[in-house]
Formats: C-alpha cells, structure tokens, sequence
C-alpha cells in the first residue's frame, strides 16, 4: 500500500515573540482552498499596503506579518466604534508538500492572496488502466 | 432625581472611553481574533463641526460592488463580496464571509445627501458626509444688557 502523503494544514501554537512597538495586532480571517497543484490563502488585511507585508515561508511555517498604520488621531472622539486597527499577524504549519520556490503573493482590495504550488512529486497523478 | 443621576453616567461614559484608549496602546502581546460579528461590515464612525465620517472594513469588495446612499439622516451601505468562481477546489478553511450585505446607520443629525464623498483603498471604506446646513452647531454671541 502506498504511503499517502498529505500537506498539513494547522495552526501552529507559537509562543509570539513580543513586539517593541505598542499596539493592538489582529488575527486576520484566512481562507485556505485547495486545488490539483496549489494551495491558495487568502487573508484579509484591510489596510494594509505592500510596503508593510511580510510574508515568510521557513521549515514548514508560513508567517503572515502586516503592519498597518492607524488611520485615525488617537484622540478621535468616536460616536460609534466597532473595531480597532491595528497590525496582524498569523502564523500556518503548511508542512513539507509545498515548493517553496514558486510561492506568488499579491495584494489587492486588502486581501492578501498566497499561491503555494505543492511540489510535483506530489501532484496526483492519473494511472491509466490498462485491460489485460 | 433623575437630574442628579446624569452626571454620574457621564462620568462612567468618560472613564470607559479612557480605558478604550488605554488598551488601545497597549499590546499585551495578545492576538486579538479576527473581528466577527453578526453584522457586517464593522463601522467605525466619528465627526467634526462640518461633517459625519463612517469608515468601515470591506476587504474584497470592489467599489463597483459597493451601493451607498443617504436620506435624511440615514446611510444605508449595500454590496456584495464574490465567491471563487473555480469550482474545483476544496476548503479547508472558511472564516471570511461571502455574499451580500446590508447595514444601515442613523446618524446624529441630518446630512446633506448630494455632496457625500466615499472612497475606496486598501479594502477600508471611507465616507465623509457633510452635516446638513441646519444641523451644524452656531455660535450664539452672548450680548451683555
């Protein structure tokens, strides 16, 4: 029986490094899709701007790190204030399967969307059938 | 009674806004969970002597998917968020939403509907609307007799 090889999708409980600049730093909602040969993640991250992202892939971690500069004087006076801005930060196990050369990233309406191309040897592979 | 119990909710208005500020600034190396709600989009809304500015979050909403009108003093907000057209995909996660939304505001005072501006960028919606002519504060000269 063939081993079957599987790319692992999990959160990592990664104790966070702390930052040195204050501020409030939000878990952004993720969507994680996966086709024949990619996986495909989209974050939102309203706000942010290329120049602040950073997106890292090592040993099997895919770290998302957005900074976002506050749009408001700190000292507005809200009348209604139903969420805060701040950086964002996520940290995925995305695991071995992912050919980290050919990772593509781009930003667009603040969603950030990773291509992660899963590497060949464990693309399926249809068998043809041969009747004897 | 009910005069003298005013002040006393002001005050607790005032120090909750204090502390809004404070955990503002500071990180407790906390990661705060993505903002869910039940309605969407979050507003954030704040104003001036001239006008009201609401500021919302709508990342992956295009302006030509977005529908904003205002009457009175009400500002309705409607678009919609696409789904991936590719069908042949699985999901392993789902945590942002997609669809249609509808969120509509009273605001404090009337605005005047035909020069409200709303821009666009980075997935953060802005919109600025001039407080109606009637609505905005005066400065009333005090005569001395």
């Amino acid at each position: 029986m063939a081993t079957e090889t599987s790319i692992q999708k999990s959160e990592s409980q990664v104790v966070q490094p702390e930052r040195v600049r204050g501020g409030p730093t939000y878990i952004p909602a993720v969507d994680i899709v996966e086709t024949n040969d990619k996986l495909i993640l989209m974050a939102d991250v309203p706000g942010a701007t290329t120049e602040g992202l950073d997106v890292r892939y090592e040993r099997g971690q895919l770290t998302i790190s957005a900074r976002v500069t506050p749009r408001q004087d700190p000292n507005t006076d809200y009348l209604l204030r139903e969420y805060g801005v701040g950086d964002f930060y996520r940290v995925f196990e995305v695991g071995e399967g992912i050919d980290a050369e050919k990772i593509e990233a781009e930003l667009s309406d603040g969603v950030l969307t990773l291509h992660l191309p899963k590497v060949p040897a464990l693309l399926p592979r249809k068998i043809a059938v041969k009747s004897a | 009674m009910w005069a003298n119990t005013m002040p006393l909710w002001n005050t607790f208005w005032e120090l909750r806004r204090e502390l809004d500020r404070l955990f503002d600034n500071y990180d407790f190396g906390l990661l705060r969970g993505p903002n869910r709600r039940a309605v969407f989009p979050a507003l954030n809304i704040w104003d001036n002597a001239e006008s009201i500015f609401v500021e919302a979050e709508v990342p992956g909403v295009k302006a030509a998917d977005l529908e904003i009108s205002a009457v009175g003093n009400e500002l309705t907000i409607k678009g919609r968020r696409a789904p991936l057209e590719n069908k042949d995909l699985t999901y392993h996660r789902q945590e942002r939403g997609v669809g249609e939304f509808t969120r509509v505001v009273t605001l404090p005072c009337d605005v005047d509907a035909d020069k409200v501006d709303a821009s666009l960028k980075d997935g953060v919606l802005r919109i600025e609307l001039p407080k109606a002519a009637a609505a905005r504060p005066r400065q009333i000269t005090v005569k001395t007799a």
